[in-house]
């Protein structure tokens, strides 16, 4: 049974989430891919102001197609996440809580994960109509130039995840394969 | 000689792509009923139907399978009898695509100066086109949206030439170990073996049009393709790489002789959105 959580993910909830673990995401993520993450750390850098507070927040990994009309949004699921580790770490270290996305993390990420307590959760690849339905508003509040790579803040309802890497060490990629591996020579 | 008319070239390609990122061809939607079948872990079989589920909500309301509706890869094999008309084959196929990605609401995703500026070219232009001039007076058009990423898991090998059925599996079950979860498992395996360098990553991305787990005619090829697959799929990534039976859905391999020196063997993966449609005209 999936488990529903509120956005912005609490610190009991941070501490209760393992490894596995389905969960509906409710609340409100915002939406960053390669572009807009090198934009951020870029004005984190030369110490600008970012597009948004991310102390506390969770980021999407995602790239929509357009929304036809009558729709929220167009197809909206995950993008690999392992292109945003360069980045991650210090947006973690900054106070970033959740990261979405879909793929492996680097040792790097998984220690930020694991130091200053936040979660990376997993959606299914390649479901982006399903995905869609779940988002219920989205609204481009950065970095409009990069088109589908901009920065959006969306609501969405029973967001379907899985928690990959917990602040308890756990890693789902991990321990999923060792299970099921049967190599045998 | 038979005339076709570029216009008639740019809608066949319009369509083809509109209708390849929202329809999953019956093959694939079959495969991926089969697998579930054999999955016992419930997070496995989560992912499988949701995939399935997916595919529904994607034809039933006409929206993408997946946001990332990919390179626009198009396949040409144009008789030699064809006398194209009304302008350029090329320009066609671009204002094809051009037309589909707008019309179809499909995402644009390409960039230009992919080391520097990386600014998006609005019309997801220009394609990737390969073309073989073939027998006959038809030209058959095959669509390929191909997502980035399957295709960043791509590899390579030029190999020892005594390196044998032995090197060659290792190095694509390597390749599948190493990708994990990133290329959207469960997969199909693109392999091609022989040739030249990129005669070889052609031969692999082919491979992914053939229809899903049809096994290469030459029994030692089917082979090879049914060692590899049992083989992946014992590495226990699973669906989404959260652990399970099926790593893949098929290996498929494509073979062209080689030089004396050479064993070029290339893997190009598929993530389980298998999208290509094609057309005869």
């Amino acid at each position: 049974m999936a488990k529903r959580i509120m956005l912005p993910l609490a610190g009991a909830v941070l501490e209760e989430l393992k490894a596995g673990d389905s969960v509906l995401l409710n609340g409100v993520m915002y939406v960053a891919r390669d572009a807009a993450h090198r934009r951020i750390v870029g004005a984190l850098e030369k110490n600008e102001p970012l597009p948004f507070d991310i102390n506390g927040q969770t980021i999407y990994y995602m790239g929509p197609s357009p929304a036809p009309p009558g729709r929220v949004i167009g197809s909206a699921g995950p993008t690999t996440s392992g292109r945003m580790d360069p980045y991650t770490p210090q947006l973690i270290a900054r106070g970033l809580k959740g990261t979405v996305g879909k793929g492996m993390r680097s040792q790097a990420v998984k220690n930020a994960i694991k130091k200053y307590k936040a979660v990376y959760l997993a959606a299914v690849g390649g479901t982006g109509a399903l995905i869609s339905r779940c988002i219920k508003s989205s609204e481009v509040i950065a970095y409009e130039e990069l088109g589908a790579e901009a920065v959006r803040r969306i609501e969405v309802e029973d967001f379907p995840a899985v928690v990959v890497n917990d602040i308890h060490g756990g890693d789902l990629y991990q321990e999923g394969k060792t299970a099921y591996r049967t190599v045998g020579e | 000689m038979r005339e076709i008319d570029c216009q008639k070239i740019t809608e066949a390609v319009s369509t083809l792509f509109q209708e390849a990122c929202v329809y999953l061809p019956e093959d694939v939607l079959s495969a991926i009923k089969r697998t579930r079948e054999n999955e016992e872990s419930p997070l496995a079989r989560d992912v499988l139907d949701k995939i399935l589920e997916n595919a529904e909500i994607a034809s039933k309301e006409k929206i993408p399978l997946c946001q990332d509706t990919g390179v626009a890869v198009v396949f040409l094999e144009l008789g030699q009898e064809v006398h194209v008309t009304g302008g350029d084959l090329y320009a066609a196929v671009e204002e094809g695509v051009r037309r589909g990605y707008e019309q179809g609401y499909l995402r644009k995703s390409m960039v230009n100066q992919p080391f520097s500026s990386r600014k998006n070219t609005t019309d997801n232009t220009p394609p990737v086109i390969h073309t073989e001039i073939v027998p006959g007076d038809r030209l058959k058009i095959t669509a390929m949206p191909k997502g980035a990423g399957a295709e960043n898991m791509t590899r390579l090998a030029m190999m020892l030439p005594g390196s044998g059925s032995r090197g060659i599996i290792d190095f694509v079950v390597n390749a599948v170990d190493e990708a994990g979860g990133n290329p959207c498992p469960p997969l199909i395996i693109g392999v091609g073996v022989g040739g030249t360098a990129e005669q070889t990553l052609l031969l692999a991305k082919k491979a992914l049009l053939r229809e899903v787990g049809k096994p290469n005619p030459d029994a030692e090829v089917e082979e090879l393709e049914k060692d590899i697959l049992k083989r992946v799929n014992d590495l226990g990534i699973g669906p989404m790489g959260y652990g399970g039976r099926t790593a893949a859905l098929a290996v498929h391999i494509e073979v062209f002789p080689a030089h004396i020196g050479s064993l070029p063997v290339a893997v190009n993966l598929q993530c389980h959105s298998a999208r290509h449609k094609e057309t005869v005209l």
